[in-house]
């Protein structure tokens, strides 16, 4: 699925990724956990193709298509969905209006016919039900004024109304009390499949008590430093990030 | 000196230019260096619909500078007037227009200006009167050719009681001035002056508000946004004089752009004259970019860039259009904003 291999990639010309290398075949959750600084961010960046990040060298392919080749928005329509850590306020456009328009654009880019507006609507009332958000924000504009909870929510109502086939989810649980990470945990397993990979970042183990990954990275100075079981995570949150920043020195 | 004397007395040297501190960035002496022929009679007939006919009991066309030149609202009646200002070929015209709306009237006034690609010099005075608890919703659309000049002047005399409010809605021309001046009375007499201009190629659109609060009790709000790209430049002049004595007004302007290219240009003057002690006023201006993040996110999304950037600029200025109270006359404002912003 996601193949990334000697990833290098600077930001106003600082190197943040320095040979990142990370295998996420489909069907499994991988986790990726690091210090502050060690390009976690960046990663996920990267692979969406937000501008003012620039690969250097190395690939990032996903299904043998080359990502970085693409658009931001044709990274999306192949399926590639970023949680950001702080969504983004949209002042004006109701989420509803936005969520539409997202998917209409995605099914657009794959030659798909558009979705009617009922069974849009429909969509929009399960999962904002099954997420426990009141279809009621919906029709207010995207973000404006929500909780840092609420935010996070939203996101995962895009991305279950959006069906990507890879999620990145970076830092979902900041901002988070634990009734709205256990609402946020329950929406990101219910879109685990044998036919979609996640790559789930972030700082604490916390989040990983409730999505539970196949496979734990250690992300430091901007390499994958070790890579183990979901033991990994608990080791990191019992001893902490040190032995690895100083590996990666 | 005046652009309608110029016009009328075929006299150049009367045209505002950029020695004239309001008009400086509207220079018309320098641009018109020869007075231009009287415009062509044309027939009315011959002009099509208007975009707010529909919605309209009267129709009333003033083309090239001339037609019916007075609408009447009696005591206690609602109208919805369509006043269309048609300007067509070469060559200068000048009108006057006066509206009354006499005690508890009720006045839609949806407004168009028309231009087909001649290179014309229009002018229209328009005298408002809005008497005691009556009331006036101003609602202009102006479509100008790229090659025509046009200069509208609204005098508005409000009456105590009396509500007043506009939206102009401008894609500019090759220079356009969209002026309102105000007298505003005070005794709970309500104002809202609203604006939009959406500007490309090397279009100019020049929106100036004069407000001036002569007593007690007055309450003015204004909110005018504007997108530029091209060569465009959009003009907003904002005067709110608050006399002695004009103590517990109120009143709150704002101007936001969105510059979207780097030859574009914005030039903003809100001015506060306060000469009453006890008074609440603001004003806000702000000119940027679009935001790259917020444009990131959507495009994250899905949606390919132009329409990230076509939905980002119309939901900037839907937060004006959403004022209009005539949901009809919105719903074509809207639309009509939609297609600027994506042509």
């Amino acid at each position: 699925m996601l193949s990334v291999s000697n990833l290098h990639a600077t930001v106003d010309e600082k190197e943040i990724l320095k040979g990142l290398s990370l295998e996420v075949p489909a069907g499994e959750v991988h986790a990726i956990m690091g210090p502050n600084g060690a390009g976690k961010s960046t990663l996920s960046y990267v692979l969406t193709g937000r501008s003012g990040y620039e690969v250097t060298a190395g690939s990032a392919t996903l299904d043998g298509e080359d990502l970085l080749a693409l658009e931001p928005n044709e990274r999306a329509a192949k399926g590639v969905f970023l949680s950001f850590q702080y969504p983004l306020e949209i002042p004006g456009v109701p989420a509803l209006t936005f969520i539409r328009t997202a998917l209409n654009a995605q099914r657009k880019a794959r030659g798909e016919a558009e979705i009617t507006a009922p069974e849009f609507l429909k969509l929009a009332r399960q999962k904002a039900g099954e997420l426990k958000i009141d279809f009621e924000m919906l029709k207010r504009a995207l973000n404006v004024g929500f909780s840092g909870g609420e935010k996070k929510r939203m996101e995962i109502l895009q991305m279950a109304m959006l069906s990507p086939r890879f999620l990145i989810l970076d830092e979902t649980d900041s901002g988070l009390d634990i009734d709205a990470l256990r609402i946020v945990a329950d929406g990101v397993n219910a879109l685990r499949s044998p036919d979609r990979g996640m790559l789930v970042i972030t700082h604490y183990q916390r989040l990983l008590d409730y999505i539970k990954p196949d496979r734990v990275h250690v992300l430091s100075a901007g390499r994958i430093v070790a890579s183990g079981g979901p033991e990994l995570a608990l080791e990191l949150e019992r001893e902490g990030y040190d032995k690895y920043a100083r590996a990666a020195a | 000196m005046t652009v309608a004397a110029a016009i009328r007395e075929r006299d150049v040297s009367q045209l505002p230019g950029k020695r004239d501190e309001d008009w400086r960035w509207t220079d018309l002496r320098g641009l018109i260096r020869q007075a231009p022929e009287p415009s062509a009679v044309i027939d009315p007939g011959s002009l099509g619909s208007g975009p707010f006919d529909a919605l309209a009991e009267d129709v009333i066309v003033v083309a090239n500078g001339r037609g019916a030149a007075h609408i009447g609202v009696e005591p206690g009646e609602t109208k919805v007037v369509a006043l269309r200002v048609v300007s067509r070929g070469d060559g200068a015209h000048a009108a006057r227009v006066s509206i009354d709306v006499e005690t508890g009237g009720r006045l839609v006034l949806l407004e168009t200006y028309e231009g087909d690609a001649g290179g014309y010099l229009g002018q229209v005075g328009l005298l408002i009167s809005v008497a005691e608890n009556a009331a006036i919703e101003r609602v202009v659309l102006a479509s100008d050719g790229a090659e025509g000049v046009t200069v509208s002047e609204a005098l508005v005399e409000l009456s105590p009681g009396a509500a007043f409010a506009q939206t102009v809605l401008t894609s500019g021309a090759r220079r356009q001035r969209l002026q309102t001046t105000v007298r505003h009375p005070g005794g709970h007499a309500a104002l809202r002056l609203d604006g939009v201009y959406l500007l490309a190629d090397k279009r100019h659109a020049d929106l100036t508000t004069v407000v001036t609060h002569a007593a007690l009790h007055g309450a003015t709000e204004q909110l005018t946004k504007g997108v530029v790209r091209d060569q465009a430049r959009g003009v907003f002049q904002g005067r709110i004089v608050v006399a002695e004595g004009a103590d517990h007004t109120d009143a709150r302007m704002g101007h936001h752009a969105l510059i979207l290219s780097d030859r574009a240009e914005v030039d903003a003057k809100p001015e506060l004259e306060i000469y009453a002690d006890d008074v609440s006023c603001a004003h806000g201006n702000t000119v940027g970019a679009l935001d790259d993040e917020a444009l990131f996110y959507a495009r994250q999304r899905g949606i390919p860039e132009p329409e990230a950037r076509a939905m980002l600029t119309e939901a900037f200025i839907g937060e004006v259009v959403d004022r209009i109270v005539h949901e009809p006359a919105r719903e074509i404002a809207r639309a009509w904003a939609a297609e600027q912003l994506r042509a």
